[in-house]
């Protein structure tokens, strides 16, 4: 596989940053009320993502190692305001259904957490596809949560009704509930999966190690380096 | 209405009605990832109520008297998240010089709290609903205060679940997330009572 198409898989199935890693649940589970708020977020993010890993990478060898965090978040927080004001331009309804969960793209995980993991250490290219593949991965998964929800919710995918009136929607998917459940059996479901595939792998909850960049607190993690 | 009775409807609608996590979903990488155990989730509880409640009163002080003013809003998101870190930085180093004791208590929580996403979203939050100073500060301590709540309360359960016989592919993150969602529909029977 050409080491391209290796970041694309590697982002959408083998390190799915949603499904796998369990980061970004943030906007995983607020904003997925519908499928196309789903992809609406999806691909703005993908935007941030591509771009703040290409800019890491790009200045990788000029931000010294010390300051390189505060760089990478005003790196990123730049590019969320442009999209921001973009999307407030060109698509106003999407800006006010996604609402504050916009500006809060420079919190997700997923974005510091790759500019520290891969960005920082490869070259431009390389780390644009790692972006690609990344924000390809969250699209699909938050594509899937929103879709599941909205055909559960209120009985129609992209807005098509799909029920034709013979079964009647639970509101309480698109409600806050919803998205915990809904995200609780998609986890388990690939945990079966993958528990006929390797028996002991299993998707444990929170950071596993792989939040370092992200600062969410991984109290197991740092209290061992401590020690 | 008087303004002490706005204040106390301020907290409960942060606190408990809007609940930053079970309803907002704001928080949740350190919702899930800390509540592991009782002590380290107040810890967290702690730091998070005071980093809060210091950041939403600097964020709505700047908004309105540098941001508004330069007519910069458009900033904002930048501006906060600035302001957040360094403000993380400089609490944490006041603490540890100040107050071995409770720098020790809060331990690593507090300089990793500068991405949790409900401090800015509490910032960006309190600015877009034009609360002024006092209540943007009030709503910010509501807001962490809901925060604790739901972390204490998970890490109560986590504790009793690690117990029992659960379906293997419902092991860690799903049976975790499962409690969530009933918690978050008990925390929805609190919209009754604004």
């Amino acid at each position: 596989m050409k080491p391209w198409a290796e970041r694309i898989y590697n982002g959408v199935i083998r390190e799915n940053p949603t499904l796998v890693l369990m980061l970004g649940m943030c906007p995983t589970l607020a904003v997925t009320t519908s499928a196309v708020n789903a992809l609406g977020m999806g691909v703005s993010t993908m935007a941030v993502l591509i771009m703040s890993n290409l800019v890491v990478s790009l200045v990788r060898k000029v931000i010294p190692d010390q300051v390189r965090l505060p760089a990478y978040i005003v790196i990123v927080a730049s590019l969320v305001t442009v999209v921001e004001l973009l999307m407030e331009a060109f698509v106003p309804v999407l800006y006010k259904a996604l609402g504050i969960y916009i500006p809060l793209i420079v919190v997700n995980c997923i974005i510091l957490g790759r500019a520290e993991a891969y960005a920082s250490k490869n070259p431009p290219l390389l780390s644009l596809f790692d972006g690609l593949g990344m924000g390809l991965g969250f699209t699909a998964a938050l594509v899937v949560v929103g879709a599941l929800r909205e055909l559960l919710g209120s009985g129609t995918i992209f807005g098509v009704d799909v029920t034709m009136g013979i079964l009647e929607p639970v509101v309480i998917f698109v409600k806050a509930p919803g998205a915990f459940l809904i995200l609780a059996f998609l986890v388990a479901v690939l945990n079966a999966c993958h528990i006929k595939n390797r028996s002991d792998k299993l998707v444990e909850s929170g950071c596993d190690g792989h939040c370092a960049a992200c600062g969410s607190p991984c109290p197991d993690k740092k209290e061992e380096a401590a020690k | 209405m008087s303004s002490q009775t706005s204040l106390i409807l301020i907290i409960l609608s942060t606190a408990l009605v809007n609940n930053v996590v079970l309803i907002q979903f704001l928080g949740i990488c350190s919702f899930l990832g800390v509540s592991k155990q009782m002590k380290a989730s107040l810890s967290l509880g702690l730091a998070v109520v005071f980093v809060i409640t210091l950041s939403s009163a600097v964020a709505s002080l700047l908004y309105t008297y540098v941001l508004l003013p330069l007519e910069l809003t458009y900033l904002k998101t930048i501006v906060f998240i600035l302001v957040i870190a360094a403000l993380v930085q400089m609490v944490e180093m006041f603490i540890k010089k100040k107050s071995p004791a409770v720098y020790n208590a809060l331990g690593i929580y507090l300089p990793l709290i500068t991405t949790n996403c409900a401090v800015l979203g509490v910032a960006l939050t309190n600015v877009q609903d034009e609360l002024n100073f006092i209540q943007s500060v009030t709503a910010g301590f509501g807001t962490a205060v809901g925060f604790t709540i739901a972390i204490v309360l998970l890490a109560g359960i986590r504790s009793r679940i690690d117990e029992e016989a659960i379906p293997k592919p419902f092991r860690g993150a799903p049976v975790v997330l499962l409690s969530a969602a009933l918690m978050s529909i008990a925390f929805m029977g609190f919209s009754g009572i604004l």
